[in-house]
């Protein structure tokens, strides 16, 4: 028999850290995948940030900097333009990216900076125990806000590709998910998109991926997988936000 | 024709017991054991006469790629 489907050489043998049924794990999976199809494990740099993904630096097979909480995309920019010929790709929770790094994100998306950003929302904070974060959903539980979010306190959830399209016109920035394989192909395609628009040189890459919290949603993993389609997709339109040239061909 | 033969390898240190491959795979090949380990998990496992295709949707949604999946090589085509 042949092996058809097994772990990517661009992930390493330990296991990972999160809990049963975090999306954190096959993120992680596309993304050792795409490098392997690439060929770039001994140009890529991979940069973690604070929250659960912070230790995914033993995860991956390449090199990895750990940047101060929020602050991937200005490490990457540094890397990237001392070492043109690197790849440099971000890690980041909402809570890294949407929360404190916020000013980081939206002016590498502003410079067109020639970097891949991996965006996890999963709508929560998940390290420190749940707390609201500022994509979490309209009434959606969180462990500082129980009874739900309400936009009169709290605003109305952040939309970061929508809005880092607008700013950046060199890029490739796209919303996907991976609630069922059908998703989870698209969304390899996507961080694929991510990184090949940095490769060649054409713009800043970004893939946004929905993804479930099972833990702090107090979810079991299938119902984080339904949740995803039926409530997170309607208010974060899945797509492709980037400008009309540098759509995935 | 019949349907192309599978079957998976499911890694105990890597598999966590979510139980997203039991809910995804189309044949229902895959199902819990039924003694706890030492994490205290029922990880998963091959079903008793699991007719598993090899198509590798389990791979695809297991969240720590504790899955691999082989397929009986296809050399010999049905003729017409
Ligand atoms: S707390 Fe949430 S994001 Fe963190 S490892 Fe657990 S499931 Fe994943
Ligand atoms: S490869 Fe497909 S048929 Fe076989 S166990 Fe996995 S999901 Fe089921």
């Amino acid at each position: 028999m042949k092996r058809v489907y097994g772990k990517p050489d661009a992930m390493t043998d330990v296991p990972f850290p999160y809990c049963p049924g975090c999306s954190h794990g096959t993120i992680h999976r596309l993304i050792a995948e795409v490098i392997d199809e690439l060929e770039i494990a001994d140009r890529a740099i991979g940069i973690t940030s604070a929250g659960c993904s912070v230790r995914n630096w033993r995860q991956f097979d390449c090199d990895m900097v750990m940047a101060l909480h929020g602050r991937g995309p200005a490490v990457a920019t540094g890397l990237k333009r001392a070492q043109p010929e690197t790849v440099i790709f971000t890690y980041q929770g909402d809570g890294d990216m949407a929360a404190i790094g916020t000013g980081e994100i939206v002016h590498a998306a502003s410079r067109c900076e020639r970097i891949t950003v991996i965006y996890v929302n999963n709508g929560v904070f998940g390290a420190t125990g749940g707390q609201q974060a500022p994509t979490t959903l309209i009434g959606q539980f969180s462990t500082s806000y129980p009874t739900g979010r309400d936009p009169r306190t709290s605003g109305y959830p952040l939309k970061m590709a929508e809005m880092l399209a607008r700013v950046s016109p060199e890029s490739y920035i796209a919303r996907v998910s991976i609630h069922n394989v059908k998703n989870i192909i698209k969304a390899k395609k996507a961080i694929r998109q991510a990184f090949l628009v940095q490769i060649e040189d054409r713009g800043f890459g970004l893939a946004e991926v929905l993804a479930a919290c099972p833990t702090n949603w107090r979810l079991e993993p299938v119902r984080c997988m339904q949740k995803i389609k039926s409530d997170v997709i309607p208010y974060y339109p899945l797509g492709e936000f980037s400008s009309q040239s540098l759509k995935a061909q | 024709m019949s349907k192309a033969k599978g079957q998976i390898a499911i890694n105990p240190a890597r598999c966590k017991g979510c139980g997203l491959c039991i809910w995804v795979c189309p044949q229902k090949s895959i199902k819990t054991v039924d003694e706890a380990d030492r994490r205290g998990i029922r990880i998963a496992c091959c079903a008793e006469n699991a007719p598993c295709t090899g198509c590798g949707f389990c791979y695809m949604v297991c969240p720590d790629t504790a899955i691999a999946v082989y397929k009986e090589s296809t050399t010999e085509e049905p003729a017409d």
